[in-house]
């Protein structure tokens, strides 16, 4: 099958890194086939098509983006190169993916250094990539600076193996109940959280519904003699 | 794994001698002989899921000592039904269908938002047309109206005034009128669509917002009588569910909450979105952080709300006839729909098109309604000025027509973790003021 080919619609390049491209440093999904379902006749079955994330950025990164960056490497110090470990500017957003080591620290800076001030954490949002080996759970925080009206998001990603990530409860009081909401949801586990229990779901649930790999549910629903299949098991777009 | 985590809805005491109590309405007296006879000085108490106080299915347990709260949790999740979850099963467009579910009583800011994010993924926030902006705007508006006096109708209603209640939702019936007309449904709207809305405002709909301004400045005024020089209200609302600055930031309180506490942080004024940088309007604020400014300030913003409201019709008439989608046809939702003799319908003009006239309308009407479009990789936040405070969405696209996640963050369910901070120490009485005074709704906060 052709890798070259753009066959998403969406201009982005296919088929892993190529010449000139930024650094590509997650990889969201292996699309196969074209309609979610396999099984097809029309031969776009043999399809695999790998989708990545906005590679890393290079200097300079534009608007008060490199500012921020520089003053928390100097903050870092020694631990910048292996605290930060990828720069993203995307549609005008700076994302900035740390080690998880360094998260606490990271994260005292952004809220306590007078030209960072992100005053406040917008909580955490689980995401889970399964084809991204090694990598497969990545945590998302949205970070909001009041004083300075900028926001930016810090990214931690672990494996499904190993899925701890340090509480930020500690530095952001907020985060209390995000984090257990991504510990139900996703089943990241917060090392320092001070209770880290299910909230959504029933404490005595088994298994972490917004992981990909646990069913949307839903039953086949028989309509005049058809069998419609559950929502996650039709034959679908993706 | 931690599989030994605590239980959120554990006991308090890990004594297992303690007496337990089961009330189930109407025996409550028995129960208190019992506990006076035991002669036990603190109990736990719940108080929901099905507490009419609660705004919905929050469980709140108390642990109280006489009348005094010493321990305050909330235990969610009873309205949790995997919006987010279905989103990833859902094309882009059919996704605002199941966001506007969530905080159900101000169902087009999760609309707005997630269409804002949307747009950001797919680069074109700057091709939505102006005028739908202006009717964003306006339905933002008339939603923040709505929501405010569910907050505080409800909140007096609670405390036993019920005029307060069918005041304001007299009220909120006005805005309901207005958003019907336009958008066909009182709630859960889905009007605000990737790219613009659904459809544009009919004909008549000016004069009806401007008819309704009126209406509602009345009731208002009414709410604002009855209510805020009131010797009862006052003494039940001054000085309770205190929360100072400090509080509101290690917590992450936004909206009026955070307004009440003096700081005017208002992402309409500090990140302006479709617009907003243009409309005359003030962030009312207070410094005296308890549960009567916050009704103050709710009902404050409500005028305010109005002031756009009447510069959105103003600019509606000017620009009549203008597009309210985006002109690119891979993108812009196709249907268009119109009043027909059932109340309900399809437009027959663009049903003409599309059968009889152009073969490639056709095409991309089957396609975009079937297949949904595609939105290139990459994740986006994008957050709003909710009617409850910061409401953001954090979104991901694998370049294909559904979101690889969607997450919300409501800010009721921010909000609701200070219910320990503004009862602990207060009287029972006035948790049902504290709940009343954060202000979320349940469907938000579980999603």
């Amino acid at each position: 099958m052709s890798d070259s080919q753009d066959l998403t619609g969406t201009g982005a390049p296919q088929g892993g890194p190529q010449p000139g491209d930024r650094d590509q440093i997650t990889l969201i999904n292996v699309r196969q086939g074209s309609f979610g379902a396999l099984g097809d006749t029309s031969g776009f079955d043999g399809l695999v098509r790998p989708v990545q994330m906005p590679g890393a950025s290079e200097r300079p990164y534009g608007e008060w983006f490199d500012g921020v960056v520089d003053v928390l490497e100097e903050l870092l110090g020694d631990d910048a190169a292996a605290a930060i470990e990828h720069v993203v500017v995307d549609r005008g957003e700076l994302t900035l993916r740390i080690a998880r080591e360094h998260l606490l620290a990271v994260a005292q800076h952004l809220r306590d250094d007078q030209d960072l001030r992100f005053e406040m954490c917008l909580g955490v949002s689980g995401v889970h990539y399964p084809a991204d080996a090694g990598r497969e759970l990545h945590a998302v925080y949205p970070m909001q600076s009041i004083t300075h009206n900028r926001r930016l998001r810090v990214e931690v990603a672990v494996s499904e193996q190993d899925p701890h990530v340090p509480s930020l409860v500690s530095v952001y009081p907020m985060n209390n109940w995000h984090e257990r909401e991504t510990w139900d949801f996703f089943g990241i586990v917060f090392d320092g959280h001070p209770s880290l229990a299910r909230i959504e779901m029933p404490d005595d649930w088994v298994g972490h519904p917004q992981r990909k790999d646990y069913p949307l549910g839903g039953i086949p629903v028989e309509y005049k003699g058809a069998e419609i299949p559950s929502p996650d098991n039709r034959r679908q777009y993706r | 794994m931690t599989q030994t985590a605590p239980h959120a809805t554990g006991a308090f005491t890990e004594d297992p001698d303690a007496p337990e109590y089961s009330a189930y309405g109407g025996d409550w007296s028995e129960i208190a002989d019992e506990a006076t006879r035991l002669g036990q000085q603190r109990i736990v108490v719940n108080m929901g899921p099905q507490h009419p106080s609660t705004h919905g299915v929050l469980r709140v347990m108390l642990e109280i000592e006489g009348e005094t709260v010493q321990e305050t949790r909330a235990g969610i999740g009873y309205l949790h039904t995997g919006i987010e979850k279905n989103m990833e099963f859902r094309t882009w467009t059919q996704g605002v269908t199941f966001c506007t579910r969530m905080d159900y009583v101000a169902s087009m800011s999760q609309e707005l938002v997630y269409c804002l994010g949307v747009e950001k993924l797919l680069g074109i926030t700057d091709d939505v047309p102006e005028r739908a902006n202006v009717l964003r705007v306006l339905m933002a508006e008339l939603t923040r109206i709505g929501s405010h006096l569910v907050a505080v109708g409800t909140g007096g209603n609670e405390m036993g005034a019920t005029t307060v209640m069918t005041t304001a939702f007299i009220a909120r019936e006005e805005t309901f009128k207005v958003i019907e007309m336009i958008s066909g449904l009182r709630t859960n709207n889905a009007y605000i669509r990737p790219g613009g809305v659904a459809q544009d405002a009919p004909e008549g709909a000016v004069k009806a917002i401007r008819d309704m301004i009126p209406q509602v400045k009345q009731k208002l005024d009414e709410l604002v009588d009855l209510q805020l020089a009131n010797p009862i209200f006052k003494g039940r609302l001054q000085g309770v569910a205190n929360l100072d600055l400090a509080g509101c930031m290690a917590l992450g309180i936004t909206g009026p909450i955070l307004r009440s506490a003096g700081m005017p942080y208002d992402l309409r004024k500090s990140e302006p979105y479709c617009g907003y940088e243009t409309y005359d309007f003030q962030v009312p604020t207070s410094t005296d952080g308890d549960a009567y400014s916050r009704v103050v300030l709710r009902l404050e913003e409500c005028y305010e709300s109005l002031k756009i409201v009447a510069q959105c019709a103003d600019r509606l008439e000017a620009s009549e006839g203008e597009p309210v989608m985006v002109a690119d046809k891979k993108i812009a939702w196709p249907a268009q729909l119109s009043v027909g003799s059932d109340g309900q319908g399809n437009s027959l003009d663009h049903i003409r098109h599309i059968m009889g006239e152009s073969m490639e309308a056709l095409i991309h009407h089957f396609k975009l309604v079937t297949e949904g479009f595609k939105v290139p990789a990459g994740q986006v936040y994008s957050a709003i000025e909710g009617p409850k405070g910061l409401l953001g969405v954090h979104l991901v696209s694998d370049g294909g027509t559904k979101p690889w996640r969607a997450h919300f963050r409501d800010p009721g369910f921010n909000n609701l973790q200070a219910l320990g901070i503004l009862t602990e120490g207060g009287q029972v009485a006035d948790v049902v003021v504290a709940i009343a005074t954060i202000d979320m709704v349940l469907g938000g906060v579980d999603r």
